[in-house]
């Protein structure tokens, strides 16, 4: 039910900016281009990818059903994966039905197929390996409390400073020394940079460490309960 | 030996919830866990599924070492914990098939069937869980324990919740079930005991007072009620106000 919700609320806020809202139309812009489809997406994915993840693992834990998991052949790993794939899944899904505006975008060209495609189908890359990212937050602050409420909220937090804090960070005068490598530990930077459609290894690799980094922490969180 | 526990203990911080119990379950009878409330036993049965770990000592099911082989236990044992936990937004079925797909068994239809016969879940299958009375759910936290076929039965207080008509069933059926399998209960309800169990294990605060067969039990205390036996053994340290 909430999946619903939340699938639908992301078409539908996506759907006015790109095509009611004056300032951020593109049919008022009047270039062929997604841009601000994939510029407004990370913030909104700020607040509903916790809304998906907030209760993964921390309803598990307030109802007792975690226990049922674990006393099944089932390792930590199979668990989180799980849950991961699931949330994962539903980010998907709320991103599939999109392809319509770029179908859109393609049929009212000037000429037909006047879209930088290859920037596209980089930026939607671009926006799952954010997704994923943002979905390892949200499944880690969900292993850290039974209350949905602190999951959400914390997981908003992290998300946003994972994508815009370091940038932010960077431009402090005091942190001047290091700033290539704050705004490089930053989201931002490489979601821009995959979304150029040049796929750079760094920026892969970045994505899955950021992911598998954060998996691995509630993994380790969830067998606390061993030692 | 289905079951082995030798000198186990438990500490949460400075309280010991298993102060070295030792026991032995076996299959063909069903072994009653008997205690007052906060004895441990339901401490024991985390530590025998592997959901937390001991602090000292050890436990075998099946010839599989709990802290070493925790995969291997979980693999042969059905466990229902005490507050019967359940994905109350799934469907009767479709838990239970969620069920057969982490055991992996083949032919999951038949088995379901076959489990909700058993359990006498026929007219509620296709309802979702929040729709269940309390006695159905219990019904099928039992079911999912059983799912699996497996050689050992855990459960922690089975017919909580039950009305005298469904306790009867739930009885018989873990009767039936203790015939080929080991099967360890743990309750605070006299009369099951004395229906169900043919051995019986009394703990009080972590330490066990009693490990017997019914029949001797009784016949040492002087054919008292196994109540009378019970407050007798564990009420030493209770005081009350009458």
């Amino acid at each position: 039910m909430v999946a619903y919700v939340i699938v639908g609320v992301f078409l539908l806020v996506t759907g006015l900016f790109l095509w009611v809202f004056p300032e951020s139309s593109i049919l008022d812009y009047g270039y062929a281009g997604l841009d601000s489809f994939f510029n407004v997406s990370p913030y909104l994915f700020m607040f509903l990818i916790p809304a998906v993840t907030m209760r993964s693992l921390a309803e598990e834990q307030k109802d007792g059903t975690f226990e049922l998991l674990a006393t099944r052949p089932l390792s930590d790993w199979d668990i989180v994966l799980a849950k991961f794939l699931a949330s994962l899944a539903i980010v998907v899904l709320a991103l599939l039905p999109t392809i319509v505006y770029y179908i859109t975008v393609y049929q009212l060209g000037v000429t037909k197929g006047n879209v930088d495609t290859g920037a596209v189908i980089g930026s939607y890359l671009g926006l799952i390996f954010l997704g994923a990212a943002f979905t390892s937050i949200g499944l880690f602050t969900s292993s850290l409390s039974k209350n949905q409420i602190i999951a959400f909220t914390f997981a908003v937090f992290l998300s946003y400073f994972a994508f815009s804090g370091f940038d932010s960070m960077s431009s402090l005068l005091s942190m001047q020394r290091i700033a290539g490598i704050l705004t490089g530990l930053g989201i931002s930077e490489h979601y821009q940079s995959i979304s150029r459609g040049v796929l750079d290894t760094r920026d892969l690799i970045y994505f899955m460490s950021f992911t598998a980094l954060f998996l691995l922490i509630t993994k380790t969180i969830l067998g606390g309960r061993k030692w | 030996m289905s079951i082995l526990v030798d000198e186990l203990c438990k500490t949460y911080g400075e309280q010991k919830a298993l102060d070295g119990i030792s026991f032995r379950a076996m299959p063909g009878s069903v072994l009653g866990f008997l205690g007052p409330n906060g004895a441990g036993k339901s401490t024991t049965m985390k530590i025998l599924t592997g959901y937390i770990p001991q602090t000292s000592g050890r436990a075998e099911v099946c010839g599989f070492d709990v802290s070493t082989h925790s995969m291997e236990v979980r693999r042969h044992i059905g466990y229902l914990p005490e507050h019967n936990p359940l994905y109350l937004d799934m469907y009767v079925r479709e838990a239970l098939g969620f069920i057969g797909a982490i055991h992996q068994s083949e032919n999951k239809a038949k088995r379901i069937d076959e489990v909700i016969e058993l359990c006498g879940l026929g007219q509620e299958q296709n309802k979702k869980i929040s729709a269940l009375s309390k006695g159905y759910r219990q019904r099928v936290g039992l079911a999912q324990a059983i799912f699996s076929d497996p050689k050992v039965l855990i459960l922690d207080e089975p017919t909580s919740g039950l009305d005298p008509n469904q306790v009867i069933g739930i009885r018989s059926l873990i009767r039936d079930l203790a015939k080929t399998r080991t099967v360890i209960l743990s309750t605070h309800i006299m009369q099951e005991v004395e229906a169900v169990c043919e051995n019986v294990i009394i703990i009080d605060q972590g330490k066990i007072v009693a490990d017997d067969k019914l029949a001797d039990l009784r016949l040492k205390h002087q054919n008292k009620s196994l109540e009378d036996i019970f407050i007798a053994l564990t009420s030493s340290h209770v005081s009350l106000p009458y």
